[in-house]
């Protein structure tokens, strides 16, 4: 348990388990979701408290987490500069071509 | 006014079944006296899940007891007449279940740490049960047989579960294994009866439904070991001491489980949700 790679506590305080974000795949096929987070204190107990916190109800065929400081998220403030640049450019959506009939679900 | 107790049969196959229900209702019962006092939230739901696990494998096994006992006697029941309306002495759970967890008669019982162990010897128990019983040829009784290869995924991850608390508590701080050492000291001596042999062993055995319990022990023992190898515990010695939860004879905590679990349905006769 302690030879857990994905874990190093050196940060945290020693009354606390690092947190970590939560992804399911719902069926075979389909993407794994972000659902949620929780906390837990290694990996191998993440998995196993995902299954009761998030999988209970048949949600999920498959569960990853990932310790939520591992994740790098955009700045909010960016959003301007990032973003906002597509609002007025609808020529990126395929939406001029002219699809033949026997193609049915694009 | 209250709703009268059933008497049940004495026939040894609804017995072993009963045993069998009545470990899986009493150790959920327990269980759930966690619910919204875990030390924290994600365990809070995963020892609550485990409760209502055990709760589901208990009204399949009742409601299998009902379709035995109205073959043997003719008398129909539902799950809840075995769960609710039977008296003290007969419920057959082995005493270590029915040991208070969170709330003693007076006063706290186990901690976190005894509630994990608790947890991991039951699980093993029960795990070995469902293996037996679902293998083939484990059990003459088909519907047993599905109930044992239903239940068996769920105990698999119960004693995982569990397993890997111990090894953390064990493995963890001078307190948390100070803790889970002194728990096992407190709840060895009542291991003992979990795989005693008696006349409704033997008879259930003899008649294909299921392995005598201490059939089971020698591969209990060695998951067992296993598990507290890794935790850095140490097997404390056999007992003279035999509990006699499974003749229902019980310890005096049972009496208040059963008003507390009970109380609904002594008061309200029938009553659903």
């Amino acid at each position: 348990m302690s030879n857990d790679s994905n874990t190093s506590n050196a940060t945290l305080p020693r009354n606390e388990w690092p947190l970590w974000e939560v992804f399911v795949r719902s069926k075979a096929g389909l993407d794994h979701k972000h659902c949620g987070s929780l906390h837990a204190p290694d990996s191998a107990m993440a998995i196993q408290l995902a299954r009761d916190v998030y999988t209970r109800r048949q949600e999920g065929t498959s569960v990853w987490v990932v310790r939520s400081e591992h994740i790098v998220a955009s700045d909010p403030g960016d959003k301007d500069m990032y973003f906002d640049p597509m609002e007025d450019k609808v020529y990126r959506h395929p939406s001029f071509y002219k699809l033949p009939d026997s193609v049915d679900h694009m | 006014m209250t709703t009268p107790s059933i008497t049940v049969s004495s026939d040894p196959q609804l017995q072993y079944l009963l045993r069998l229900a009545d470990t899986c209702l009493i150790h959920a019962q327990r269980l759930a006296e966690w619910c919204g006092h875990a030390p924290v939230l994600e365990e809070d739901i995963a020892l609550t899940n485990l409760s209502l696990d055990l709760i589901g494998q208990s009204r399949a096994l009742y409601s299998h007891a009902a379709t035995v006992e109205q073959r043997l006697t003719g008398v129909a029941r539902d799950e809840d007449a075995y769960a609710f309306l039977r008296e003290e002495r007969d419920y057959r759970n082995p005493t270590l279940v029915e040991l208070p967890l969170r709330r003693g008669i007076s006063g706290p019982a186990e901690d976190f740490a005894g509630t994990v162990l608790r947890n991991l010897l039951v699980a093993t128990l029960l795990k070995q049960v469902w293996e037996a019983l679902s293998a083939p040829g484990g059990t003459a009784d088909a519907e047993l047989a599905a109930i044992a290869a239903k239940s068996l995924k769920e105990a698999r991850y119960h004693q995982q579960h569990s397993a890997d608390w111990v090894v953390r508590l064990g493995d963890g701080t001078e307190e948390s294994a100070r803790r889970l050492r002194d728990a096992l000291q407190r709840q060895w001596p009542y291991v003992a009866e979990l795989f005693e042999s008696d006349a409704t062993d033997a008879a259930a055995a003899a008649a294909g439904l299921g392995p005598r319990m201490a059939d089971l022990r020698a591969a209990w023992e060695a998951e067992i070991g296993a598990v507290f190898t890794a935790a850095g515990l140490t097997r404390p010695k056999s007992t003279p001491f035999r509990s006699t939860g499974r003749q229902g004879v019980h310890s005096e905590h049972m009496g208040f489980l059963l008003a507390e679990m009970q109380s609904l349905q002594r008061a309200y006769p029938g009553g659903v949700w």
